[in-house]
């Protein structure tokens, strides 16, 4: 039998996170990458793949010992673990659900998205291989992919590598970078998504 | 390797169950409908800040036992700007950064096989034309 203590942590750490348990989690995670002598960065997996796939024979940008990334690599797999896990074993009372706002839903429902609070799945319906041979979820997927593989190598890292390990060392570089996140995100979600989402349904 | 392996684990349970990979807690964000996803990366940069000034103050050592050095980043603003501004309309668009795809790819989500390759791909294609491009 499994001591009742540990079904009980269980079932609070199944329930959605606050934003302060997260956040703080996010640093250590960077602090100890820090401690093992590597700076928090996961777009830089997607140059790392590249590389492994031979790709520094055509370009010098790709010409590195990738095995030296092999940390990172692992991160990543990790993080592909920890989303198995999550997903499948530590389940909240109400399900896998994004507690989002009043007003996000009203906004979504203006979007035509159909849905009520806190009934908001976690991931949206078009995260499926059936929408990705549709315009729109091939522009979703495979669009969004392209820009944030290519966006993230030309500013030099993500969110992981600009937002949280930059500016937590005080980067100006980085804040620019930030500034330019929320910029491009904020031209996606207010001009671009009233053209894409109307006719998804 | 195992405890990248363990660091990796981690950062998936964490985003995944603070609802960061959610496409819709992206959609909110970006809305300024919640304080949710800001408080998530407000108070991984304090808490950060706090921990590299400790290092700083503490010349802390790694585990090799040299000094933690963070290196500054090249100070231009180009590359930043336009680059940040690229990666921030794929990051609403597909609702995922490059740590949230991974872990939705964990999820079950095997669709995002496709954005993994598409995001290679615009990797790719930078290295290509990294040297026609402002910095």
């Amino acid at each position: 039998m499994v001591p009742e203590f540990l079904l009980h942590l269980k079932e609070i750490i199944s329930q959605p996170w606050p934003w302060y348990v997260s956040g703080p989690l996010l640093a250590i995670l960077m602090f100890l990458l820090l401690y093992l002598g590597h700076e928090f960065g996961i777009s830089e997996n997607f140059r790392i793949m590249c590389a492994a796939d031979g790709a520094g024979e055509i370009n010098e940008f790709f010409k590195f010992d990738w095995v030296s990334g092999g940390w990172n690599l692992m991160v990543a797999l990790g993080a592909v673990f920890g989303g198995y896990l999550a997903a499948h074993y530590f389940i909240p009372v109400d399900g896998n659900i994004a507690h989002v706002s009043q007003a996000t839903v009203n906004s979504l429902n203006e979007l035509g998205f159909n849905v009520e609070k806190d009934k908001v799945p976690l991931v949206p319906y078009f995260y499926d291989w059936q929408y990705l041979f549709t315009w729109r979820g091939l522009l979703i997927i495979a669009g969004g992919g392209f820009l944030v593989g290519f966006g993230a190598r030309y500013a030099g890292g993500c969110t992981s590598g600009h937002a949280i390990s930059g500016l937590s060392a005080l980067q100006l570089p980085s804040l620019i970078a930030v500034i330019g996140f929320f910029m491009g995100g904020l031209f996606m979600t207010w001009l671009i998504f009233p053209l894409i989402f109307p006719w998804i349904h | 390797m195992s405890r990248y392996i363990l660091i990796g684990m981690l950062l998936g349970f964490t985003l995944y169950k603070s609802e960061a990979v959610s496409w819709f807690r992206i959609y909110e964000m970006f809305h300024f409908q919640n304080f949710h996803m800001f408080g998530i990366i407000g108070s991984a940069i304090v808490v950060g800040i706090l921990l590299v000034q400790m290092i700083k103050m503490m010349e802390m050592k790694n585990v090799e036992g040299k000094k933690i050095e963070i290196r500054d980043k090249n100070k231009t603003i180009y590359r930043y700007l336009i680059g940040g501004f690229i990666f921030g309309l794929g990051w609403a668009l597909a609702g995922a950064c490059p740590a949230p795809m991974f872990i939705l790819l964990g999820a079950g989500y095997t669709v995002f096989i496709v954005y993994l390759l598409a995001a290679m791909t615009g990797t790719f294609v930078y290295g290509m034309l990294r040297k026609r491009i402002p910095h």
